[in-house]
């Protein structure tokens, strides 16, 4: 078993009334790929916000490599966020920039190369995500997948040990969401990163994971495989399983036919 | 009744809060200042966009205020048998009262809103999250460029408005009505003195942080504003609050300044 490298520690997050994380505790190992599911507003992305420091937890530790994130001050908490790279839902890219400085910004912002440097990192990075050509384009002009793709170049510049996907397929047709998993796929091999994926797109998704974390009224259930998913004890979780998994397969067979 | 007061509670626990976060809003914003790397060409851009791209508008409004401020001070002043004091009216008008108030008052609705419904889409797409994500401070990097440029640019664009309104002031009085242009620039220079002048300033300063303060705000909070909704609507309200706030704040920090300085 690998060490954790996030852990919550009896998360408690609400929304006005609405409790949307309820005493959770749960760990993310080092250079595994962490699957969370669940139905709409079960506080998927907020779990996310969490581990980013974006939002403070009601009460319980969230720790990242063994440090709390919730007692940090804010010059602390951006030492731990250039560890993430983060993949937005709808990519996140800065619109009144080209791709081309979109991808540059994490050089320009942290780090001290000159331009040539940057430039250079940059064609490379675009190139590996067949993105040359589209330096100049605006994210208005540049297809979903497209931007997907610019935004996980953008996420992947500075290596970071942790990706974070927020629903990395949403919108796209299934030939674009396969590109986007074999580029995931590809990615994750080359920098060897942690990744944490949110995604409904149940149940090709699990190809992906070794571990899936189903969040289901404020409660979060851990599985070490999706197949182990349907023999839960928790009746909702059979069913929410039943209805988005249909039979039992083989994830690993699957990821490698991806 | 309980629930009349529950509610009144409620707004007045959300206005401290509101209050509270603008008040942290504006110390971030003032502290991206001295945060590195220093963002000159995005300052200097948003110099051109808030205060030059301003300026055929300020031109055309101070232009009409002088002329207008010239038709009536002439028949009023004439009643009096006083013309020859025209430009001393126009003057300080402009200079004291009208200068910083409608340049504020054009600034937030050209450049205000435009401010705040920039910041509520980047807010609402995620792009505000992606930078700190990126551990890029969002404040020095959208937030205090506006800053410095509004406090800028909205001073320089009042001087302009003075010295274009009294033209205006004296193409209606002088050329249209036949007011002696003697009269009019003796008037002004026996009644303009430096302490109007340097009231106008303050106003000016004062009205851009508060401009700026007030529309860059209620965009980043877009989400969390109450009865903003989401979206583009929420964008939508956010900015109409945002334009009628800032009118509201310029017009109430012009009387508490005339008051203090006067």
């Amino acid at each position: 078993m690998s060490p954790a490298i996030i852990e919550f520690h009896n998360v408690v997050k609400s929304f006005g009334k609405q409790r949307v994380l309820d005493d959770v505790s749960v760990s993310f190992e080092f250079g595994r790929t962490t699957v969370i599911g669940g139905g709409s507003g079960q506080g998927k992305s907020v779990t996310l916000k969490l581990i980013l420091g974006l939002l403070a937890p009601d009460s319980g530790r969230i720790l990242v490599n063994g440090r709390d994130i919730t007692r940090m001050k804010l010059r602390e908490l951006n030492k731990v966020r250039e560890k993430f790279g983060v993949l937005f839902q709808g990519a996140a890219l800065l619109d009144s920039m080209t791709v081309f400085e979109n991808v540059a910004l994490p050089l320009r912002e942290r780090t001290k190369f000159k331009s040539q440097e940057i430039a250079q990192r940059v064609r490379q990075m675009l190139a590996q995500f067949n993105l040359d050509g589209h330096e100049d384009k605006f994210p208005a002009q540049l297809s979903g997948g497209m931007k997907k793709r610019v935004g996980l170049a953008r996420a992947l510049m500075l290596q970071p040990d942790i990706m974070l996907f927020d629903e990395p397929t949403t919108g796209l047709d299934p030939q674009i969401t396969m590109d986007i998993y074999r580029l995931f796929f590809k990615s994750q091999q080359q920098f060897g990163y942690t990744s944490i994926i949110v995604s409904h797109d149940i149940p090709k998704v699990f190809n992906l994971a070794d571990q899936v974390v189903l969040l289901n009224k404020g409660k979060m259930v851990v599985f070490s495989s999706p197949e182990d998913i349907p023999l839960s004890s928790e009746p909702q979780i059979v069913s929410f399983a039943t209805e988005t998994m249909g039979h039992i397969y083989s994830s690993r067979k699957m990821e490698h036919n991806l | 009744m309980i629930s009349l007061i529950t509610k009144l509670g409620d707004s007045f626990l959300y206005m401290v809060r509101d209050l509270g976060r603008m008040g942290l809003f504006l110390l971030s914003a003032l502290l991206g200042v001295f945060s590195r790397p220093f963002r000159f060409r995005e300052t200097v851009r948003q110099i051109r966009i808030i205060g030059a791209n301003s300026f055929a508008v300020i031109f055309f409004i101070s232009i009409f205020t002088g002329m207008v401020l010239g038709l009536q001070g002439y028949y009023t002043l004439r009643k009096f048998g006083s013309e020859g004091m025209l430009g001393s009216a126009v003057a300080l008008s402009l200079i004291r009262e009208l200068g910083p108030v409608l340049t504020a008052l054009m600034v937030t609705g050209r450049a205000g809103s435009a401010m705040c419904a920039e910041i509520g889409i980047m807010r609402n797409t995620e792009q505000i999250d992606a930078l700190e994500c990126m551990a890029v401070n969002p404040f020095r990097y959208l937030i205090t460029p506006k800053f410095l440029a509004t406090i800028i640019s909205l001073p320089i664009l009042t001087q302009f408005f003075n010295v274009i309104g009294i033209a205006g002031g004296y193409l209606a009085g002088v050329v249209l009505l036949g007011v002696n242009p003697g009269a009019f620039y003796s008037g002004i220079e026996q009644s303009v003195v430096n302490e109007d002048i340097n009231l106008g300033i303050v106003k000016s300063f004062v009205f851009a942080l508060l401009v700026v303060w007030i529309c860059t705000g209620r965009g980043y909070f877009v989400h969390i504003l109450r009865n903003a909704g989401f979206g583009a609507e929420g964008v939508s309200r956010a900015t109409t609050q945002a334009v009628v706030l800032s009118s509201i704040a310029v017009l109430i920090w012009d009387y508490l300044i005339t008051a203090i300085m006067l």
